[in-house]
């Protein structure tokens, strides 16, 4: 039943997000993730659901927050520049407390860029640039088959939070096959079933209950200060239940990585090498990038020399890591950028010099 | 006694925050008065712009949801997707809809998209204090063109209607007044058959309503209906641009 397939990565998110029950995907073509709107334009109306392609990213997020406030549930994905477009949408998505799924393909930025992988997105994924008080759960899967796991759970997290969920992978992710075991499908809701799981939503009053209202706007600063106070509570109630994380290697470590997504299986690559020179280096993989996992950083011995950050960025994640590190070790930078992958031997390179050891 | 005007029940029984002689009340009254007519008022879900009208949903007893600058009619679209047998409709402003939500509006006329939009055009902005609006007149003084608008710099006033009327989706435009009696009856039927031609899901449809911004416009309420008269009706003429079937 749970069958093992091939599968390229964004058709794999794709199929996932169907199984995950997702009838409605609004988006528009961008690269490297062209694959899923693809995938949705074939496959959603077979089962019944809707697919848009929008003239925008901006209408794209738009007609989402339409889908999602009527009560659907909504997939949307883009990559780097057409996020960036989406971000007004994601903090309207976050104060009107609409439940979505985001799946963001990164590719190397700033401005058009490259449309090879990139992980210069970290910033705009957990810091956003929408306007106001508001966080997007972020999780970074570093394989296909953990994305296709975390995407059930993501619209469950969605859901009972009544918050956007992200996805963050990059175009290794997005573009490379591997085999993948997809979950069983679980049912659609729709007409009745809708009303009765989110009453809040858009569904016409029937004439039997007072009407629904989606907003943002409060106009007394007192009332705003109480609304922005209440999501809060959801956002605190986040950093104590969905933090993900794993490690490896700590306890022994002379060195610590820290790493997500495709970037961290390059960097297991990279422990090994440094293992066959007799260098312990420990792994630090978070999976939520918000809420980070600043509380495993504690987890390193004071032993550890040195911390380095590898991103596929000029540092951006580093930040989270500084602040987990609270001062205890020297924390530097591995990457490369420009849509370039960094290799097992630049990061093995990178720590040689971190511990001031001659290769 | 028999009653022979009463409040509708699309309307909540509250004070609007519009300015006194602004004709907003009279486009929401007729919107709502035919959908409680049509006893669909159970059925509709309504999408608020920005704009003076973003409070819309105080007034209108439906489903709605507020929308970000000029973005309703792409949540429109997303509301219909997931509501197929609901009446759905936008209310937008000048500046909402021919300005930063033009790409919106157009796509959404281009595709066809089943749902209503009422367009409110007063030729100025007004919530945010009487700035230029792509509708505003030539001559026109606004706070961002106080020598009146130029249309060597501005270009010359944006005609909604016409421009969605030459979209293959929209199969129902029309302009209306609410300028006087005659008018606000002329402009109900419109509303009747933009509705009707929604119920039967043949394809976009778009009822450009003139309206007045007193305040802005620095006239009072009567003044404000005389300026209409004479200076918005003869550059955005009243009538059925397309209907179905028919094209005028």
């Amino acid at each position: 039943m749970n069958e093992k397939v091939l599968m390229k990565g964004n058709e794999a998110f794709a199929e996932a997000a169907i199984r995950s029950g997702c009838r409605y995907y609004f988006g528009y073509p961008i690269t490297p993730q062209n694959e899923i709107t693809e995938y949705m334009s074939r496959e959603l109306p077979k089962h019944g659901g809707s697919f848009v392609q929008a003239e925008s990213e901006i209408a794209a997020i738009n007609m989402a927050y339409g889908g999602a406030a009527a009560g659907g549930k909504v997939l949307i994905s883009s990559s780097s520049p057409g996020i960036a477009l989406m971000q007004e949408g994601f903090s309207f998505l976050c104060s009107t407390e609409i439940p979505l799924v985001i799946l963001s393909v990164s590719r190397g930025g700033p401005g058009v860029g490259t449309i090879q992988p990139g992980q210069a997105d970290y910033y705009q994924s957990t810091r956003g640039g929408g306007n106001g008080d508001y966080h997007l759960f972020v999780f970074a899967p570093s394989s296909i088959q953990e994305a296709v796991d975390m995407m059930a759970r993501a619209f469950e997290i969605a859901e009972e939070y009544r918050n956007p969920v992200m996805i963050y992978v990059d175009g290794v992710l997005g573009q490379m096959m591997e085999p993948v075991i997809l979950p069983k499908p679980i049912p659609a809701i729709s007409g009745d079933e809708i009303s009765k799981l989110r009453p809040w939503a858009m569904t016409g009053t029937g004439g039997k209950r007072e009407h629904n209202v989606i907003k943002s706007l409060y106009l007394k600063p007192e009332e705003l200060e109480a609304r922005i106070l209440d999501m809060d509570q959801k956002y605190q109630k986040a950093k104590n239940e969905l933090v993900l994380c794993k490690t490896e290697g700590l306890k022994e470590a002379e060195i610590v990585f820290v790493a997500y997504g495709s970037t961290a299986r390059i960097t297991e690559e990279a422990i090994e090498l440094l293992a066959e020179e007799g260098i312990k280096a420990g792994l630090i993989r978070p999976v939520s990038l918000w809420p980070f996992p600043y509380d495993v950083f504690d987890q390193i011995p004071d032993t550890v020399n040195a911390v380095i950050s590898v991103e596929l960025s000029m540092g951006q994640m580093i930040d989270d890591v500084k602040i987990g590190c609270r001062g205890r070790f020297p924390v530097s930078l591995s990457g490369r950028v420009g849509g370039i992958l960094i290799t097992p031997p630049e990061i093995a390179a990178d720590a040689r010099k971190a511990l001031g050891v001659r290769a | 006694m028999t009653a022979v005007f009463q409040y509708t029940k699309g309307m909540l029984p509250e004070e609007t925050t519009y300015c006194p002689g602004c004709t907003h009340g009279i486009a929401h009254r007729l919107i709502m008065e035919v959908l409680d007519e049509k006893g669909l008022l159970g059925q509709t879900i309504g999408v608020a712009p920005i704009g003076c009208s973003i409070l819309a949903h105080h007034y209108m007893n439906v489903d709605m949801c507020e929308s970000a600058h000029g973005r309703a009619p792409a949540i429109a679209t997303g509301i219909r997707r997931v509501q197929k047998d609901k009446i759905i409709f936008t209310y937008q402003g000048d500046g909402d809809l021919a300005s930063i939500g033009t790409g919106e509006i157009v796509q959404a006329a281009h595709r066809g998209e089943k749902f209503t939009t009422f367009f409110i055009n007063n030729a100025i902005y007004g919530m945010t204090g009487g700035q230029m609006a792509p509708t505003s007149l030539i001559g026109q003084r606004t706070t961002t063109s106080a020598e009146g608008r130029d249309k060597d710099s501005a270009g010359m006033p944006i005609r909604m209607a016409e421009l969605i009327a030459t979209l293959d989706g929209a199969v129902f435009v029309e302009r209306v007044s609410v300028d006087s009696p005659a008018n606000i009856r002329k402009a109900k039927k419109a509303v009747q058959n933009a509705i009707e031609v929604q119920e039967k899901r043949l394809g976009f449809g778009f009822v450009e309503i003139l309206s007045t911004c007193p305040t802005n416009w620095g006239l009072n309420p009567v003044k404000s209906l005389e300026w209409l008269r004479e200076n918005m009706i003869p550059y955005y003429p009243l009538g059925t641009l397309k209907h179905p079937g028919e094209v005028k």
